[in-house]
């Protein structure tokens, strides 16, 4: 069985929702924090509950609303998201006043949004979709295990559709503790200039990436979603390479097959010395694609990536801002996304055209 | 490719023991674990009764070999995890594709509510190490690390409903032919951040809670982990004793009604236990117990009353909330009472209701009230249900 995505839809820190160019307005920012750029949620989100949901609400709703409307609104028959970090804002909010108001007086408003299955409830309460209904929460690969899971299913056959996403959101909280823990940069940076200034750290992002997949072919479907891996910890370049081969492999394919390879590049140095190896090594002759510059780092960046990689072959052209090197054969037919967290989950996606 | 998921071990710790079979004891003795909060700094010490796990973190910390500094929910799950790989004795794990699907709600925020002390007056003090686990998958990584389950690994996160998933998810890892052996089930401590939000929706009973009575006023809260080692039909076959039973049904729905409340006419409770039933391809007269949800909200058990009228009515099996021992242990409750599901099959029991005393006006059937021994109890069903409307159902049977 072929599991395809349908539709898709971003909001990031670019100009991707709704937007008519495929990453042609770029968004610079200078510091070390990216900052999602919001539609007007008017007309995707009741606006009596508009009031009460935090970002990470309103833009996990509104991204998985203008997915199932690139999809002539189909009803999915199961609805999955991953999140890292889950709703912090009204997370914060609420420890924030346990700890100032001694436990007293406090409202429930944040306390009932801080659950991590907040999004995926929301949505199917907005769908009125009884279906299954899963969240994944796990660090480096939420998005990769939500995405497994809506494979499953469909090999199941026990959803025609499934709508699946990530989202995560950056607070004020989540930047000052992370940025203590040394994740991003001291100093600021262009995001357009963060691999060509090497440095510890990288630069914070934020998003929210849904898509339909389904198992039913169409010329509407924006592409293939092949195959999916996750790998915990591995030990050596050697065997990640071993890994990557593998995984290729096991669909048919050698690495001189891929048309473009996405990588997870950083600008942390620690992180990015593993994506360098690679391109002397086994990309050696593969052309190469970078995303994180323009959404951040965050634990489900990659679900920007296989946005962007679905849109790439659908669209049959490399948007010029993300190439790093190389003659990228037109149209491009196969791409595959490799992607590290922190080099503790490893992650590669195989998409092809249709 | 698997077409059966076996459960091969089980572990639990509750506020009614630290290992199986000191729940079976509690359970024949009636002994619930609600008592005064001890270990969380509250203004609610001696007003709402919770239900601990009556061991220290430094205690806990002895029994699994970990530092007594980390996160409460990290040191239960390993406690529990352990128990329930030990007591699968699988020949050959090394060899073998293992996996550790774990839920929990909060992560690591009994950590995270201390630094957050100091964080708040000062954003460049707090211990960072407090706050490092804060993410609900880092509870998972760290067990499955001590554990050597490394071949896959996730984390579930939906309310209530959490550890029910990841059984089932587990058991679809299986069936998949993505993993060989998984060990799935959740964990969580008591937190102030969870006391503090459900007093604040108000149905937090002020005494020991009475799940389907009709004077019922709210929940415990509890903490504990429960997990099942579920294991692939070709391990089954390698196996020193034979498998407990098996899961043969499951089924996730939402109820689409409301974030936190339950629709009056159970929907998505109903379509659980009927997809349930529809998967293990059992009918409702098959159904030998079953180990409600059960929380003593009003809003809860009216709604799963009513959901198990239209499913199960005029015959209706023997029901109770275990949770009139153990509390709500929320991210938790679906991995303990799969255990207590698997351990009714075993040993032939039903569990009681705790302090049940009249029935519910709209309902024509009431739990069972007393310890049962000696049942013949083939096919379990077992119900958990979250915020944000996750229902889901679960039916372990003989094989």
């Amino acid at each position: 069985m072929k599991v395809y995505i349908r539709s898709s839809a971003c909001i990031s820190p670019q100009n991707t929702f709704r937007n008519e160019g495929f990453l042609t307005d770029v968004v610079e920012y200078t510091g070390t924090r990216l900052t999602a750029v919001e539609p007007d949620y008017k007309g995707f989100v009741d606006p009596k509950l508009l009031r009460r949901m935090s970002r990470i609400i309103k833009m996990g709703v509104a991204t998985a609303q203008e997915c199932l409307n690139n999809a002539n609104n189909v009803m999915p028959g199961a609805i999955i998201t991953g999140t890292a970090y889950g709703c912090l804002e009204d997370t914060v909010t609420f420890l924030t006043r346990i700890i100032e108001h001694d436990e007293e007086m406090l409202p429930p408003t944040s306390f009932i949004q801080s659950t991590h299955n907040t999004v995926a409830a929301q949505i199917a309460l907005m769908l009125k979709c009884y279906g299954y209904n899963n969240t994944f929460v796990h660090k480096g690969i939420s998005f990769e295990s939500a995405l497994q899971d809506a494979m499953m299913l469909l090999n199941e056959r026990e959803a025609d559709n499934v709508l699946i996403g990530a989202t995560d959101e950056m607070t004020d909280t989540s930047f000052t503790v992370l940025t203590r823990l040394g994740l991003y940069r001291r100093w600021p940076v262009s995001n357009l200039d963060l691999y060509a200034t090497r440095s510890k750290g990288s630069i914070g992002g934020e998003g929210a990436a849904f898509f339909l997949l389904t198992d039913k072919p169409s010329p509407d479907n924006l592409a293939e979603l092949t195959a999916i891996r996750t790998i915990y910890k591995p030990t050596t370049l050697k065997d990640i390479e071993k890994r990557v081969v593998a995984f290729l492999a096991e669909n048919g394919l050698a690495i001189g097959d891929i048309d473009l390879v996405i990588t997870g590049k950083s600008g942390d140095l620690r992180h990015d010395e593993i994506y360098e190896e690679l391109d002397l090594s086994l990309f050696k002759n593969s052309a190469l694609a970078n995303y994180k510059h323009l959404c951040g780092e965050y634990p489900t960046s990659s679900s920007f990536a296989l946005w962007l990689a679905s849109n790439i072959l659908k669209n049959g052209i490399v948007p010029t801002i993300t190439i790093e090197r190389g003659d990228i054969k037109t149209p491009p037919k196969k791409v595959l996304v490799y992607n590290h967290y922190q080099k503790i989950y490893h992650s590669l996606m195989l998409i092809s055209a249709i | 490719m698997s077409s059966i998921a076996y459960i091969a071990g089980v572990g639990v710790i509750s506020a009614i023991g630290n290992n199986v079979p000191e729940h079976l004891a509690a359970f024949e003795r009636e002994e619930a674990g609600m008592g005064e909060i001890t270990m969380l700094d509250t203004i609610y010490h001696g007003k709402i009764p919770v239900a601990e796990v009556k061991l220290k973190n430094n205690e806990l910390a002895d029994m699994t070999g970990m530092p007594p500094d980390i996160s409460r929910t990290t040191l239960l799950s390993l406690v529990a995890a352990q128990e329930a790989l030990a007591d699968a004795q699988i020949p050959g794990l090394d060899e073998l594709r293992t996996g550790f699907v774990s839920a929990n709600t909060v992560g690591g925020m009994d950590k995270s509510e201390d630094f957050f002390i100091d964080f708040i007056k000062d954003n460049s003090k707090g211990k960072l190490k407090n706050v490092y686990d804060h993410e609900c998958g880092s509870i998972t990584e760290i067990v499955a690390e001590k554990l050597g389950l490394k071949d896959y690994m996730t984390t579930i996160s939906t309310a209530c409903s959490s550890s029910a998933n990841a059984i089932f998810y587990g058991a679809r890892l299986i069936k998949n032919n993505v993993l060989d052996v998984v060990v799935a089930g959740g964990t969580d401590a008591l937190t102030k951040f969870t006391l503090n939000g459900f007093n604040t929706l108000m149905i937090l009973d002020p005494e020991f809670c009475k799940p389907f009575d009709e004077h019922r006023q709210g929940l415990n809260l509890g903490e504990g982990a429960g997990y099942v080692v579920l294991v692939s039909d070709k391990v089954a076959k390698t196996l020193n004793k034979a498998p407990y039973c098996e899961l043969s049904g499951y089924n996730n729905s939402n109820d689409a009604y409301h974030q936190t409340a339950s629709s009056p006419d159970g929907t998505g409770s109903y379509l659980a236990m009927k997809g349930a039933l529809d998967r293990s391809g059992l009918q409702p007269s098959d159904i030998d117990y079953i180990n409600l949800h059960g929380t003593g909200t009003p809003n809860n058990d009216s709604a799963e009353g009513t959901a198990i009228t239209r499913v199960f009515d005029p015959e209706y099996p023997p029901v109770s909330s275990t949770k009139s021992f153990t509390g709500h242990t929320l991210g938790a409750s679906g991995g303990i009472e799969a255990v207590f599901s698997v351990m009714a099959i075993k040993h032939g029991l039903i569990y009681p209701n705790l302090r049940f005393e009249t029935r519910m006006a709209e309902l024509s059937f009431e739990p069972e009230a007393n310890f049962l021994k000696g049942q013949n109890i083939s096919h379990v069903m077992s119900n958990s249900f979250g915020f944000g409307g996750n229902c889901t159902s679960l039916i372990f049977s003989k094989v």
